[in-house]
């Protein structure tokens, strides 16, 4: 232990020890950590008035949970949001393969510059934009039903809001960056030689893909989908502007409970879809074989 | 083999195109609808060009505070995520400890926690125990907690690089700890550096997920438009869209022109 | 000025292993000293120690009489030039150079009249301005050099480099490195695993097996008389035999091998019925022209290899073993043939005894 702080000292001095120290220190303490123990600790406590804060009914309950547990309708949206999660996560998948397959592997020179432009420069404006930008495609009046009618294909606009369509498609659009860029990454680092060997010993694409791109990508999938799924189960936007009653979002529920100042209650939930997201985390971790260090960008 | 490989060709430019378009139309729409003198935001009935809606965008106060607010915070963000962002850095490529690996784990957790529980959690931390309520002030600190994370990883990538003999030279001549950092260390990270400033920036301004639950009743931009459009949808909206836009083709340009320029130097 | 190092019971531990054990040794000021040996022997560690990057885990390090106990490298009185060089890649050629000096606050003017004088010490004029990355490999020599000399240290440490330069390049580097040591008078303390190297730069070399040093000397008495069997075997070519001793002849013994007993030299004072390995360098062997001297081998030639100035003999006893002979190409030995039984001998006076075998160090 003594060596290891005189190594550090050594290396970087009182000065940079203490900088890092400190640094660290208040981002893991005060915005990692404690505020994680609060909301779970704000999850254990019913939802009382101000004065009976710190009295006798202030005491630790798995109350919350229950409502949670019980409440058919908040249990059903849960699994509703989880299986759509599911869908954004294995639409954008199929979307970005081959995209990502594209940029890495077939495309030359100026063309993937370019292309990646065309990739990131959509994202550089607001996300509540340009889910606003399908809201008005997917509108009872918008482009899309007015396009529809004008080809003689309906009579009458149809509700797209009505259901989870409009809200899969939007978040669909809104995180196929997250998908396309890890995968990508991993792809690049094939050896273009292994994919023409196999060309040559004729071997057919879709094999090809199969056995030597795939297992490759594998790191580069893993983490797309996490990251897809998890902004999908845990977002707020795309719910909120594209969705109606009839398809609520899980977050949504969290956010109501908060606006009708039941923060309790609302931590509770929070702390649900947090168990999900970490439960989904190690299900792709162990389904692809992945270890935790494969996280870069 | 030739016929198949065309047809090969033609099936790639197909799918290229949906794709793009996928991604720009709804984009293309937005801008045309700017300009339509349409009380509700649509293509058509196209009922005469006009600029109203840029100026009834400029003459809403609440937007421009709003904006105001998100540079405010996207700057504050960007005081504290990058030089977190470095310590977390130099703590994983500098020291040599046992639980390395988990402590990476826990300081690039925040990037895989949903961004609704940062908000709900340094709300609730600061609101009732730290008796700051919710506002900017929240939300700065609940976007830092996950953009410290994204640049110390822009951070880690660099300063792995870096060929530490170098710092034993400048100590074996005569540098000090201090010296060293600033001459030596500092110049060799400052790419990174400034990279994760431009990013820290984006992400902060861009926030939605974390903000909402983070900011009490203040205002930035995305939780602005979200309100918005929520509630009053008019073509306002798609004027300020249009100035993202503008901006964003903008930036685009100046960063291909000086990538260019780069690799004509290099060459 | 130079200074003396003196370096006493210096060993360092790495958890159970000890890098270097036991090291004592007075480096003069204002000498050329080498540290000769295999990769892994401890010399970098060595170096290290000297240069305050590390703490010895026992002993003491002296420089010019002031101990250099918890005294960080920056405040010793020692530069040291890396073995990558380790020049600074986004500073110029000046810039480098004077480096040590800006981080001691020297005035500008005073600052750049220096770095003009090194530039012309080291011969790279007009390169002040330019990158790093733009100089070439000798280039880049001279900068590190250039800028180690311009804190005016009293010890320069040198890790091995020329290893990464051509045979040309490192000859000429070579006689360079040596001028600018005796015109400097700065004591330099240099390591390599290139005998040629260290024996033809130092005033006198150290030669280091896993972790210790086996001996001290000039270089001349470091190839003729090695004190221990690594020195004899890892500098220079050596005929390696082993046997037990049967008889003390004053300062020589008689070795009884499978290739016959042979006379030489008993440094070690070793005593009768040891097990000991004699040492004979190839140049040494020569025809026996009589019949009854000592120390005679009859071979058959293996194989002949002629290199120009002189031919590497290959021989085999009755017994299979091999010696290998070193004859001088100027006409004074008769011609041998491929095949040939010939007689061959060598003086006791070139010939050592010493422990622990002659392993040959992979």
């Amino acid at each position: 232990m003594r060596d290891f702080w005189n190594t550090a000292l050594k290396d970087l001095g009182k000065i940079g020890v203490a900088y890092i120290l400190i640094t660290v220190g208040v981002w893991v303490v005060f915005m990692i950590l404690i505020p994680q123990l609060i909301m779970f600790d704000y999850s254990l406590r019913p939802m009382l008035p101000l004065r009976d804060i710190g009295g006798p009914r202030d005491v630790w309950t798995l109350k919350n949970y229950m409502v949670f547990f019980t409440n058919r309708l908040h249990m059903a949206i849960f699994f509703k949001t989880i299986w759509s999660s599911l869908i954004v996560t294995v639409t954008a998948l199929t979307i970005c393969y081959p995209i990502a397959f594209y940029l890495a592997k077939v495309a030359r020179g100026a063309k993937i510059g370019l292309l990646m432009l065309g990739l990131i420069i959509p994202y550089w404006i607001n996300e509540l934009l340009r889910l606003f930008a399908w809201q008005i495609i997917l509108a009872d009046m918008g482009i899309l039903n007015q396009l529809l009618i004008f080809l003689g294909i309906i009579a009458d606009p149809i509700n797209f809001r009505m259901g989870n369509g409009a809200v899969i498609l939007g978040m669909t659009y809104a995180y196929i960056l997250f998908m396309v860029f890890p995968i990508y990454n991993v792809m690049e680092s094939l050896d273009r030689n292994q994919l023409d060997a196999a060309r040559d010993l004729g071997a057919s694409w879709l094999r090809i893909h199969y056995k030597i791109v795939m297992p490759h990508a594998k790191p580069g999938i893993a983490v797309g989908c996490t990251m897809t799924f998890m902004l999908a189960a845990g977002t707020v936007a795309a719910p909120q502007l594209l969705g109606s009653p009839s398809s609520f979002w899980f977050t949504q529920v969290i956010n109501t409970n908060f606006e009708c100042a039941n923060w309790n209650l609302g931590a509770a939930y929070a702390t649900v879809l947090m168990l999900l997201c970490v439960v989904f985390m190690f299900m792709m971790l162990k389904l692809f074989k992945v270890g935790l260090k494969e996280l870069t960008q | 083999m030739k016929s198949s490989k065309s047809i090969f060709r033609i099936i790639i430019g197909l799918y290229l195109t949906l794709f793009f378009a996928y991604m720009f139309l709804p984009l293309i729409f937005m801008t045309i609808i700017a300009f339509n003198a349409n009380d509700i935001p649509q293509i058509t009935p196209w009922k005469g060009f006009t600029l109203m809606w840029f100026g009834e965008l400029a003459k809403d106060d609440q937007m421009w505070s709003a904006l105001w607010n998100s540079f405010l915070v996207a700057f504050s963000v960007v005081a504290i995520s990058v030089p977190i962002g470095l310590g977390g850095a130099l703590l994983l490529t500098r020291l040599q400890f046992k639980a390395r690996n988990f402590v990476y784990g826990v300081l690039v957790s925040p990037i895989l926690t949903p961004g609704i529980i940062l908000g709900i959690s340094t709300f609730l931390f600061w609101d009732s125990y730290m008796d700051i309520p919710g506002g900017l002030w929240t939300a700065i600190l609940g976007q830092s907690t996950f953009i410290s994370s994204y640049c110390m990883l822009l951070i880690m990538s660099r300063a792995q690089r870096f060929d530490l003999t170098q710092e034993e030279a400048a100590f074996d001549l005569g540098a000090t700890h201090g010296q060293v950092f600033w001459k030596i260390t500092l110049p060799f990270l400052r790419p990174a550096l400034i990279s994760s400033m431009a990013l820290a920036f984006m992400q902060s301004f861009d926030n939605y997920n974390t903000t909402l639950f983070a900011i009490g009743v203040e205002q930035t931009l995305p939780i602005y438009i979200g309100t918005k459009l929520r509630s009053f949808i008019s073509p306002a909206m798609n004027a300020l869209a249009v100035v993202f836009i503008l901006l964003t083709v903008l930036g685009a340009i100046i960063y291909e022109y000086r990538r260019r320029r780069e690799m004509i130097k290099a060459a | 000025m130079g200074q003396d190092v003196e370096i006493s019971g210096v060993s360092m531990r790495f958890n159970e292993v000890y890098a270097v054990r036991d090291i004592n040794v007075h480096i003069q000021a204002g000498e050329f000293f080498s540290f000769l040996g295999p990769s892994g022997c401890g010399k970098t560690t060595l170096l290290r120690l000297v240069s305050g990057f590390m703490d010895p885990s026992c002993g003491q390090i002296k420089i010019g009489g002031k101990d250099m106990c918890k005294i960080g490298s920056n405040n010793r009185p020692t530069a040291m030039i890396f073995q990558n060089l380790a020049l600074f890649p986004l500073m110029t050629v000046a810039q480098n150079i004077g480096f040590g000096l800006e981080v001691r606050h020297v005035a500008k003017a005073k600052r750049e009249k220096k770095v003009e004088e090194l530039i012309e010490l080291v011969d790279l004029y007009g390169t002040g301005d330019r990158m790093v990355s733009e100089l070439s490999g000798g280039q880049k020599q001279r900068v590190a050099i250039a800028r180690a000399l311009a804190v005016n240290p009293a010890v320069l440490l040198l890790d091995e480099p020329l290893s990464a330069l051509d045979l040309r390049l490192r000859n000429h580097m070579r006689a360079e490195l040596r001028n600018i040591q005796r015109r400097t008078d700065v004591t330099f303390i240099y390591i390599t695993h290139d005998q040629t190297e260290a024996l033809t730069m130092s005033d006198r070399v150290g030669v280091m097996s896993i972790g210790k040093l086996e001996q001290v000397a000039k270089s001349d008495i470091i190839y003729n008389t090695p004190k221990t069997a690594f020195v004899a075997s890892f500098v220079g070519e050596s005929n390696i035999v082993d046997g037990d001793i049967i008889r003390i002849d004053g300062d020589y013994a008689l070795l009884k091998t499978a290739a016959g007993s042979f006379f030489g030299k008993n440094p070690q004072h070793m005593d009768k019925g040891e097990t000991a390995t004699i040492f004979i360098r190839p140049e040494t062997v020569f025809l026996a022209t009589d019949s009854n001297a000592e120390n005679r081998l009859t071979c058959r030639t293996k194989t002949i290899s002629f290199e120009g100035a002189y031919a590497v003999v290959t021989l085999a006893t009755e017994q299979g073993q091999i010696f290998t002979m070193r004859l001088n190409n100027d006409g004074s030995v008769p011609r041998i043939e491929e095949g040939e039984d010939i007689k061959v001998r060598f003086n006791r006076e070139n010939a050592f005894l010493l422990k622990d075998g002659g392993t040959s160090i992979a």
